[in-house]
């Protein structure tokens, strides 16, 4: 599976915008183009692997140093351009392999790059674009706080290649002091720990699981379908408030965030007291 | 000879790392200002922690401490190291993140109202995986909408540091107060041993790990702001004197030009020299330790 990690995200990068190569003066790594998206013009941003990147842990598709500054840039550029105007949508094209682990990056303190790329964006939701994450392979852990978790509303394929976690599978059951097949196990009964898109999905966070056919080759049909879906979330992003409360106040969480709305009602009810 | 002479400084340092989380956070505030919400009696518990035979705690490991520094409104919300390894799970991702949106309802009221994050996390607590990330999300969220209307100070004083996805976090803070013995970082030298090999980081390296993580370092090299003593008076002190200076004209996270341009400068055929960011990455004065 890892070998495709970026593939899937340059095919339907390529396939809504028509191009696929950088902007001028970006790295390999990062794709942003405008394209059209129904009535709107829409920023299309993605990750994808770069095996001639400059930082050695960043060339499979990780989001590294150069990554995170490249994406803050694009994000704050629609933001700026936009300011007196319509707010573009941008869409996060997710199918990254992770964060990079890397000594320089540590180094030159990723975390800050990371944090410059999720601000860009949840600045841009709070001015007003509508920002969805599409997610259509793995989003994992730093990777995905970093380009996509700001996002008014996510969407996946329903797909065995999509994977949204924490941390991968071999290394999460190290740190657990598990086995892969104990903590496979564990995810069947206890939604948050699976790697499984459906189990996912039953959290609260996600707005919305696509079945599309043959997602590895974008078709005229599933493209036209996905752009379809693209446009209802971003009408329903501008209908919405420019938060992230929707991942509190959906189904699912009101099933699965029962700790996190009691916590809520709680701290609220105390706050205002004495 | 007076007794100040005789008895070294340090003797007289009342350690703020030796604390826990809850004695940190009242060390913090104005005394006799300050109540806690949401405390253990609440028993607010994780419920994702008992299905894998693990013991909850009745705080959740955070505690949200709401009263005034320096006479300002404030609320000091604090992780313990200690349970878990401060990492966030639903419940104290949720108290986190609601204590940050009523300061911020409260700031936009016109009660201005800064939140203070006592940091010792690992990041997401992986025994409540995807929720743990959701929430370090919501965090972060919720620290940039507060950030609009009053600060957001981070302090690291360790031992645990300030690692994974909260390291991301924290970097969103209008300001960041780290002791020397704090590390700050996104992946932990085990993590990247593990992930790219011994040769790219011998994580049993401890001079290699603070030169690079330490409070020190990320002071020098200007991505945290100030470098305190381990002595809860110094930290308080220092705090009171963010208040009072308030939010930051432009906060690091939004500085995409300079660190771009700074990343784009870097020598990637080697390794980074950590002691040459701190004169090529430095924008503002030479970081000296709070006393």
């Amino acid at each position: 599976m890892s070998t495709k990690i970026g593939l899937r995200g340059k095919a339907w990068f390529q396939a809504f915008t028509g191009k696929n190569s950088p902007m001028a003066g970006d790295p390999g790594s990062v794709l942003t183009a405008d394209a059209q998206l129904g009535e709107d013009m829409a920023r299309f941003l993605c990750i994808v692997p770069n095996p001639g990147a400059r930082f050695p842990c960043a060339r499979r598709g990780e989001v590294g140093l150069e990554e995170s500054y490249t994406l803050a840039t694009r994000v704050r550029e629609a933001i700026e351009q936009d300011k007196n105007g319509r707010k573009r949508p941008i869409v996060a094209i997710v199918d990254l392999k992770s964060q990079a682990y890397g000594r320089r990056e540590e180094t030159a303190a990723i975390f800050l790059a990371c944090a410059a790329a999720a601000d860009a964006y949840a600045t841009a939701r709070m001015k007003g674009h509508p920002v969805i994450a599409l997610v259509m392979g793995n989003a994992i852990s730093g990777g995905f706080l970093t380009h996509g978790y700001q996002a008014n509303r996510i969407l996946a394929f329903d797909d065995a290649d999509v994977i949204i976690h924490a941390m991968h599978r071999e290394a999460a059951a190290r740190i657990t002091l598990r086995t892969v097949a104990e903590l496979d196990i564990l995810g069947r009964k206890i939604a948050l720990l699976s790697y499984d898109i459906h189990d996912y999905a039953k959290l609260g966070l996600l707005h919305k699981l696509l079945h599309v056919q043959d997602p590895d080759n974008p078709s005229k049909t599933t493209v036209s379908q996905v752009q379809k879906e693209l446009i209802d979330a971003i009408a329903d992003a501008r209908a919405g408030t420019g938060d992230l409360s929707n991942r509190l106040t959906s189904e699912g969480a009101r099933e699965m965030r029962k700790a996190s709305l009691a916590a809520r009602a709680l701290m609220e009810e105390q706050w205002v007291k004495g | 000879m007076s007794y100040a002479t005789v008895v070294p400084e340090f003797v007289l340092r009342q350690s703020f790392v030796e604390l826990d989380a809850r004695a940190r956070a009242q060390s913090l505030m104005d005394a006799d200002s300050w109540r806690e919400l949401i405390g253990p009696f609440d028993r607010v518990e994780s419920p994702w922690l008992p299905m894998q035979d693990i013991p909850p705690e009745s705080d959740d490991g955070c505690i949200v401490l709401k009263g005034a520094i320096a006479g300002k409104p404030a609320v000091v919300i604090a992780l313990e190291g200690k349970f878990q390894g401060g990492s966030m799970g639903e419940v104290s991702g949720a108290k986190m993140t609601a204590a940050l949106d009523l300061a911020a309802k409260d700031s936009q009221n016109g009660k201005t109202t800064t939140a203070v994050l006592l940091l010792e996390t690992g990041g997401v607590r992986l025994q409540e995986a995807n929720l743990g990330l959701g929430v370090i999300a919501e965090v972060m969220a919720s620290m940039l909408a507060l950030r609009e209307h009053a600060p957001v100070i981070t302090v690291i004083a360790g031992t645990v540091g300030c690692f994974g996805g909260m390291a991301i976090a924290a970097a969103l803070s209008s300001y960041i107060l780290m002791t020397r013995e704090a590390r700050l970082g996104l992946n932990g030298p085990e993590v990247i041993e593990q992930e790219s090999g011994i040769e790219e980081f011998d994580s049993s390296d401890r001079a290699l790990i603070w030169a690079i993580n330490g409070g020190e370092q990320r002071v020098g090299m200007g991505v945290a702001d100030e470098l305190v003593l381990d002595d809860a008076p110094t930290i308080a002190a220092a705090l009171r004197r963010c208040l009072t200076t308030g939010l930051p004209q432009v906060h690091r996270s939004q500085q995409v030009q300079f660190y771009r341009e700074c990343v784009a400068a870097l020598d990637t055929l080697q390794q980074i020299d950590p002691f040459r960011l701190r004169k090529s990455w430095k924008q503002g004065t030479e970081g000296e330790v709070t006393r």
